[in-house]
């Protein structure tokens, strides 16, 4: 278990609690001073109170007064179990709260007592009471200092615990004295103590800072793991500002890391980031320059956050390429294994570092870490989304992989949810708007309505920052505005406000259908953004805002103030543009504003009219009236509550509450120029010159905090041989005694399973003689011939599973005994002392015979094979994407216009577009095009075939033409097409490729290499040649339509040219572009198309209403809304041509 | 850190408290109670709050409240952990019987997580393989997430300083693990291999995650049809549960929880096979199935009673399952071989494994 000395104090209570009566006399804290205490019980002082109030306010609760005569009584007996049983008493009360200070003279009396648990116990009474009862605790201080001379290093480490626990200002000097001399202690658990009793003091006595930094300087320069945590912990306290103190001991630090107990090492971690922001260069300052400029075009809309540009500005002015310091790279090393920590605050430390110091393309390393942890305690959870919401602000990169990580169960606690869509919401881009949107729309239908309205507002977010989805999100937003939950609607109308806002033109029917809304909302903060935006684009709404105004009239005096002031709003944005209907309306408006009982209300009346209604003395501002209050608004930003929130050190108190929290040390910006990095230079000598007393505690330390230089010892080198070795490797290592040969190794190996079952039957004799035959024979074989013979049981009781399974599908079910390995292993032992049980000996006999069969390696390795479970499939799902020539023959069957299907077949080999990939010019000759051949990429259904045809321009022959180094975002896959070795001048060559494009119309950007140049090419497809033809009659597709409404739905007018008003060139444009099969339909002026998307497989489904004349209707279902968007405008644009 | 602790139970009694500084008063706690007022749920209390003068840290477990008191910057993860750590230990020592006697008598050991001198006359080490998966499966059965989240629990009792190695058939698997500090970073890098000097006694030797970007086999399925309907008060309910990807074990310990909506007012179900329970007061509907039986899928079906007059709920309910299968890692995880260096006996050695589920999640 832990040592946790706290922790243990804190049993103590408890555990007396529980035991009123003497019954217990075994106490339980024997264990408190001896484990290796850990950083947090430097607990520091706090500057000396008043005598405490709460004492007697506790005595008064309690309504007796605190007379303990009993316990006084056995404090002064003589035998030690009645005090024992005393001071477990004491203890407890104190633990629960109650004052047992009266007690101080009789208890400290006990300070000298042999008896150790009784010592332990005043201890901590006199740790309590101490500070409230100075003079008596003088007394005890003596007992103490003779402590701090004990032989045994855990008396004087407690002695020194105490000592500089009690906060005793008197005691200071001697305190100060103490900490000097255990500085200097041979045990290096007296020397963490002494650290821990540094900051102590300082609390009690902030002038001894000077004494105490030499103290830590001296314990710096300690090379033990043990006092590394507590002594920067003391540092931390009483002078992080020096952080001169530190470069001479930065590599050991960075180098003993990886060895310090966990608690130190985040406190370590937390300090060497700050060192490292003063010490080294920013490792993206040059970065930045390369990357920059490609990444940009990659995210498109990815916002830069200044710093970088800043840092862009900079380093183009130098120009000096950016090396790391060496120092820089060892910290970051050393750090990365701590991210595998189980503690979470050390993975959240080292998350941190990484973030705040390692270059760009390798802090994607603790997003993993960062996202395991989200699978501990909530208030985990908690802090780690918190963090990682700050972080996904900058780099959205890191996360985006683990998306579905973030997607909210409906028993996550709300404030868990919330922080996990802000997460969501930062992840979101064009790639994957579509998949957040529809996890948004499931979270829409909650039960937890304070969760449905952050998702309301996540959203909204999504809606202004993707501008591709802005419509989409407003119409999803207005079906909202039906739903029956009024918080649901409210929060909608908010949102609705602010995306309006920005192109407020185009939506005055959502503004209409807003206005009607008053009538039912109730909640004040939506009816007061509804007239708001009525008063704001009253001109969009000409006729209805003045009615909305006379309704808001009448109900005046019943309204919420928010909503009142938005009426007087109204009133005079109205008065201003309209004023012959709204004249007399504003005037009453005015009036009962007048005599509001409250004064803001009252005082915007008396302002609004001065300021709208001409009178001799309103003077020149009526003038500008209109211009105040109809001005152009900028549209509000809605941004993450997280945003910029890096400036405080990630993982930090105060990064977390957002403010600077007490004690809080500054992150430092990164310095211009390098400090000199030669003060971390340790000269050799330092690095020897350790006492006798140090170099025998290293030794004995070597073999586990030394992993870095290698493993040591006989063992270890023995294991250290690769698996699949000889034999014998394997049976020396495990039988211990590296001499024996391997039959003795099977004596020993027989005896083993003895031991195991306890006791040997007479039967199993002759047949374990005979597997011992056997096993000789085997090793006469090349390979390790049966693993049952290296000496592992566990490796027998892998080999019998495997046996077993193998044998199960012949249908020899052994026996009953399936249960687990461990039962199989207990019973098949001990069973041969059941003497004649039958199965587990065929068992058994069949363990060893099989693997004897098994000779070669090869088959060895098949065995394994089989026995290697594979991660089982995934229901593959139901992928419908039927090849072409399918669905036209299905066409064919059922189509009722069969005039059509060639019209069908051709866009698939007919019309098909090309597009250039490599021109002539660029390519040095060699010319590259691409189409999109609409056939199913063969060996992968997700992918979408990419037909390239290389054309060879050149005098020369091109060789080894292959695809490289694809750059793809995050799920997208390349198949590559096969090497062409040689293209001879004027050849052309025609190959396919696959690419899956995660459903999303994002380039592919890869390079076209051959063997003397590399050119960097692009395949970005048209949203129509993401999907493939599906096939379904016309119920199925009725079905399907039905379920894909709201915001899966998106329909859009449009006006056929003349040459568009055939079926058949209807037909043909729609076919070209987008790769979709059509739906027979039973209205002759409606036309059908359906496809999946080659990724997802998520249906789209369009429909082409011809009315009379030229106008139509496109409506087109998918659940990818962005894929309909899109897919809509190319329809649009090609029936158009 | 930490300067007090204070443990408050369910009825908001602070019933023990601990200083390690100078004493702050109960009344810090004032501000805890007036934010537990504001969360509905003791879960919703904020795991830190800012006070005037103070911070107040917090965990739940157990119906309890630790709360710790802090004044000055320190990462929040650190305190929380701890008090984790705390109540792990509360837990380990209260849940033991043998209170008193078997406290750790920790001597200053070299290696700072295992006692000297330690002493067994069966020396035994057992390792459990715990998987449980977590999944989010939409309504019409496709999985949406699905992780897997293990566990190697040890149980060693062996005497002396033995140094264990374990591998593994499969190690590719375990690409996000964390490890208790016994074991050697650098060797797991290098080879693959665990190799440690155990705590002794019950300990969890690994954690390992398999993210959602792998394919996660999912063992059961829910067919579910709930309806509510517009203009009547009655509500179908149907729900079976049926066995998938389960390398033919048997599922076992099926239990399936679902929070109705507000306006169901009863439901009058037939199971069968289990019990049932619907509590009308928290609207939780809780179906204990035991065991699959392939043959014979168990199916709970009826009708609910929905108030009159209102419209129908617009959510419908998710279900949560629970489940267990013995002796299957459902990420195929398997144990390759364990050996003992550094001493010369002989032990007992065993391996077992489980697949559970986790936050696992059906959305109807």
């Amino acid at each position: 278990m832990l040592s946790l000395p706290p922790v243990q104090k804190l049993l103590r209570p408890k555990s007396v609690a529980g035991s009123d009566v003497a019954e217990e006399v075994t106490s339980p804290v024997l264990a408190t001073e001896a484990g290796p205490p850990t950083c947090y019980s430097a607990l520091r002082a706090d500057e000396l109170r008043p005598l405490a109030a709460p004492k007697d306010e506790v005595a008064a609760s309690t309504g007796q007064p605190p007379r303990h005569d009993d316990l006084k009584e056995m404090l002064d007996s003589n035998k030690d179990s009645l005090k024992l049983e005393a001071m477990k008493r004491i203890v407890a009360m104190i633990a629960r709260g109650k004052n047992a200070s009266d007690l101080f003279p009789a208890v400290v009396k006990n300070v000298a007592c042999k008896n150790i648990e009784v010592k332990k116990l005043v201890y901590v009474y006199l740790v309590r009471y101490a500070e409230e009862q100075q003079d008596l605790a003088l007394l005890s201080i003596s007992t103490f200092q003779r402590g701090l001379k004990d032989p045994n290093q855990l008396i004087r480490a407690s002695a020194l615990r105490v000592l500089s626990s009690i906060r005793v200002p008197i005691i200071v000097p001697i305190m100060m004295l103490a900490i000097k001399e255990a500085a200097s202690d041979m045990s290096p658990y007296v020397r963490k103590t002494a650290a821990h009793a540094i900051p102590k003091l300082y609390s009690l006595d902030s002038d001894q800072k000077d004494q105490l930094i030499e103290v830590i300087e001296k314990l710096l320069a300690d090379k033990t793991t043990l006092v590394a945590g507590s002594v920067v912990m003391a540092f931390e306290e009483v002078c992080p500002e020096r952080i001169d103190l530190i470069h001479k001991n930065y590599r050991k630090l960075c180098n003993l890391l990886i060895d310090v107990e966990e608690w130190g090492q985040v406190v370590i971690i937390n300090m060497l980031t700050r060192y490292a922001r003063t010490q080294f260069l920013s490792p993206n300052q040059n970065e930045s320059l390369l990357e920059e400029s490609a990444e940009k075009a990659f995210y498109g809309s990815e916002e830069e956050d200044t710093k970088d540009a800043k840092a862009e500005a900079a380093s183009l002015a130098k120009r000096k390429p950016y090396v790391m310091d060496p120092d820089h790279r060892l910290l970051l090393r050393n750090t990365k294994p701590l991210l595998q920590s189980r503690n979470a605050a050390v993975v959240m430390a080292v998350a941190q570092l990484y973030f705040h110091l390692a270059p760009k393309a390798e802090v994607g390393v603790i997003a993993k870490a960062l996202v395991r942890l989200l699978r501990s305690h909530s208030e985990v959870q908690y802090v780690v989304l918190q963090n990682v919401a700050t972080m996904s602000i900058k780099r959205r990169g890191m996360f985006e992989p683990y998306l579905k990580s973030f997607y909210i169960r409906s028993t996550d606690p709300t404030q868990i949810k919330i922080l996990k869509l802000e997460v969501l919401t930062n992840l979101a881009n064009e790639t994957n708007i579509s998949t957040i949107l529809r996890e948004f729309q499931t979270y829409i239908r909650s039960m937890d309505k304070d969760f449905v309205a952050a998702t309301i507002q996540a959203i909204g977010r999504c809606a202004t920052n993707i501008g591709k989805v802005r419509d989409t999100c407003l119409n999803g937003l207005v079906q909202l505005l039906s739903n029956r939950d009024e918080l649901v609607v409210a929060e909608s109308v908010v949102v609705i406000k602010k995306l309006l806002q920005m192109q407020p033109a185009q939506h005055s029917e959502i503004i209409k259908h807003m206005a009607k809304l008053t009538d039912n909302i109730q909640v004040p903060m939506a009816r007061a953004s509804i007239l708001w935006l009525i008063g704001e684009y009253c001109e969009h709404v000409p006729k209805i805002a003045p009615d909305v105004l006379r309704k808001m009239a009448k109900s005046f005096t019943n309204e919420e103030d928010i909503v009142k002031l938005q009426v007087i709003n109204l009133a005079a944005k109205l008065y201003l543009t309209n004023s012959k209907q709204s004249k007399l309306l504003t005037q009453y408006v005015l009036n009962l504003a007048k005599y509001d009982q409250n004064y803001d209300i009252r005082d915007r009346a008396r302002f609004i009219r001065q300021l709208i209604v001409p009178t001799e003395k309103s003077g020149a501002l009526n003038k500008y009236a209109k211009k105040l209050f109809l001005a152009q608004k900028p549209a509000p930003i809605l941004e993450s509550s997280f945003k910029d929130r890096d400036h405080f050190q990630l993982g930090s108190l105060s990064h977390l509450l957002n403010a600077k929290a007490v004690g809080y040390q500054e992150l430092p910006d990164w310095p211009d120029e390098a400090p000199d990095p030669s003060v971390r230079n340790v000269e050799v000598p330092e690095w020897t010159k350790c006492t006798s007393r140090e170099k025998r505690k290293e030794k004995v330390e070597k073999p586990f905090y030394s992993d870095s230089e290698g493993e040591s010892g006989p063992t270890e080198s023995a294991d250290s041989e690769p698996e699949s070795d000889s034999e014998e490797s394997g049976s020396s290592s495990s039988s211990g005694t590296s001499s024996s040969s391997s039959d003795e190794e099977d004596e020993e190996e027989e005896e083993e399973e003895e031991e195991g079952s306890g006791e040997q039957s007479e039967d199993k004799e002759g047949e374990e003689e005979e597997e011992k035959r056997k096993k000789r024979k085997e090793k006469g074989g090349p390979w390790k011939a049966s693993p049952g013979s290296v000496g592992s049981e566990e490796e027998e009781e892998a080999e019998g599973k495997k046996v077993k399974k193998a044998a199960r599908p012949q249908g020899k079910k052994s026996h009953a005994e399936t249960s687990s390995e461990e039962a199989s292993a207990s019973e098949s032992s001990s069973s041969g002392s059941d003497s004649g049980t039958e199965a587990p000996t065929v068992v058994e006999a069949k363990r060893r015979k099989t693997p004897s069969s098994k000779a070669g390696p090869k088959e060895i390795s098949l065995l394994d094979l089989d026995d290697f479970t594979p991660p089982p499939p995934q229901p593959v799902p139901s992928s419908s994407i039927i090849s072409t020539s399918l669905v036209t023959d299905l066409e064919g069957l059922t189509l009722t216009d069969t005039s059509l299907a060639p019209a069908l077949l051709s866009p698939a080999f007919g019309a098909v577009r090309t597009y250039e990939l490599l021109h002539r010019m660029a390519g040095e000759g060699l010319s590259v095009e691409y189409c999109f051949s609409r056939r199913p990429f063969p060996g992968d259904p997700h992918m979408v075939a990419v037909q390239i045809q290389i054309s060879n321009n050149t005098d020369a022959e091109v060789k080894s033409l292959r695809v490289s180094e694809p750059k793809l975002l995050a799920g997208m896959r390349i198949q590559e097409f096969p090497e062409i070795e040689s293209l001879a001048p004027g050849d052309t060559a025609s190959v396919v490729m696959g690419i899956d494009f995660c459903d999303s119309t994002q380039t592919a950007n890869f390079q076209l290499c051959t063997h003397t140049r590399h050119f960097y090419v692009s395949i970005q497809p048209p949203v129509g040649e993401l999907m493939a033809p599906v096939f379904m009659s016309e119920n199925e597709f009725r079905k399907e339509q039905g379920k894909l409404t709201g915001m899966s739905e998106i329909t859009e007018k449009l006006t056929l040219p003349e040459k568009c008003r055939s079926d058949h060139a209807i037909v043909q444009q729609v076919t070209s572009a987008a790769n979709v099969g059509r739906v027979p339909c039973g209205a002759d002026n409606e036309y059908r198309f359906a496809a999946k998307t080659v990724t997802s497989g998520s249906l789209v489904l369009i429909t082409l209403e011809w009315r009379e004349g030229a106008a139509a209707q496109l409506t087109v279902n998918s659940e990818k809304m962005v894929i309909g968007t899109m897919l809509v405008k190319d329809i649009i644009q090609a029936l158009a041509q | 850190m930490i300067h007090s602790l204070f443990l408050i139970n369910a009825s908001g009694d602070i019933f023990l408290e601990k200083h390690w500084k100078s004493v702050v008063s109960r009344s810090v706690c004032d501000y805890f109670f007036e934010a537990q007022e504001r969360a509905s749920e003791a879960e919703n209390v904020p795991p830190v709050i800012s006070t005037p003068h103070h911070y107040l840290l917090s965990v739940y477990r157990h119906k309890i409240f630790f709360v710790a008191v802090i004044q000055t910057e320190v990462p929040p993860l650190f305190v929380i952990e701890f008090l984790h750590r705390v109540v792990d230990t509360f837990q380990d020592y209260f849940g033991s019987t043998n209170v008193g006697d078997q406290l750790p008598t920790g001597q200053l050991s070299v290696v700072p997580w295992r006692r000297t001198g330690v002493k067994y006359t069966n020396n035994e080490a057992y390792f459990d393989v715990i998987e449980e998966i977590d999944a989010i499966i939409d309504k019409s059965g496709s999985t949406i997430t699905a992780e897997i989240q293990g566990v190697i629990d040890a149980c060693v009792k062996l005497t002396g300083m033995p140094d264990l190695t374990l591998s593994f058939m499969n190690p590719r698997l375990l690409d996000d693990v964390s490890f208790h500090p016994c074991v050697r970073f650098k060797r797991w890098e290098s080879e693959r291999i665990l190799s440690f000097i155990p705590p002794d006694g019950n300990f969890r030797l690994l954690s390992y995650h398999v993210s959602a970007q792998n394919l996660v086999a999912i063992p059961v399925y829910v067919k579910h049809n709930i309806n509510f309907r517009d203009s009547s008060s009655l509500g179908r309910f149907e729900i079976t549960v049926g066995p998938k990807q389960t390398m033919g074990k048997t599922i076992e310990g099926v239990m399936v929880t679902s929070q109705m909506p507000k306006g169901v007012l009863n439901m009058s179900l037939t199971p069968s096979q289990g019990t049932h329970i619907f509590d009308p007061v928290t609207k939780l509907l809780t179906w204990d199935v035991g065991k699959i039986n392939p043959q014979k899928l168990p199916s709970l079906k009826g009708s609910m009673n929905l108030q009159a007059g209102t419209s129908k709920p617009d959510e419908n309910p998710t279900i949560n399952l629970q489940f267990k299968i013995q002796q299957l890692a459902i990420s195929g995880l398997k144990v390759n071989r364990l050996d003992m260096y550094g001493e010369k006996y002989k032990p007992f050695k065993g391996i077992k494994y489980m697949t559970k589920a986790g936050k696992f999640q059906v959305r109807t």
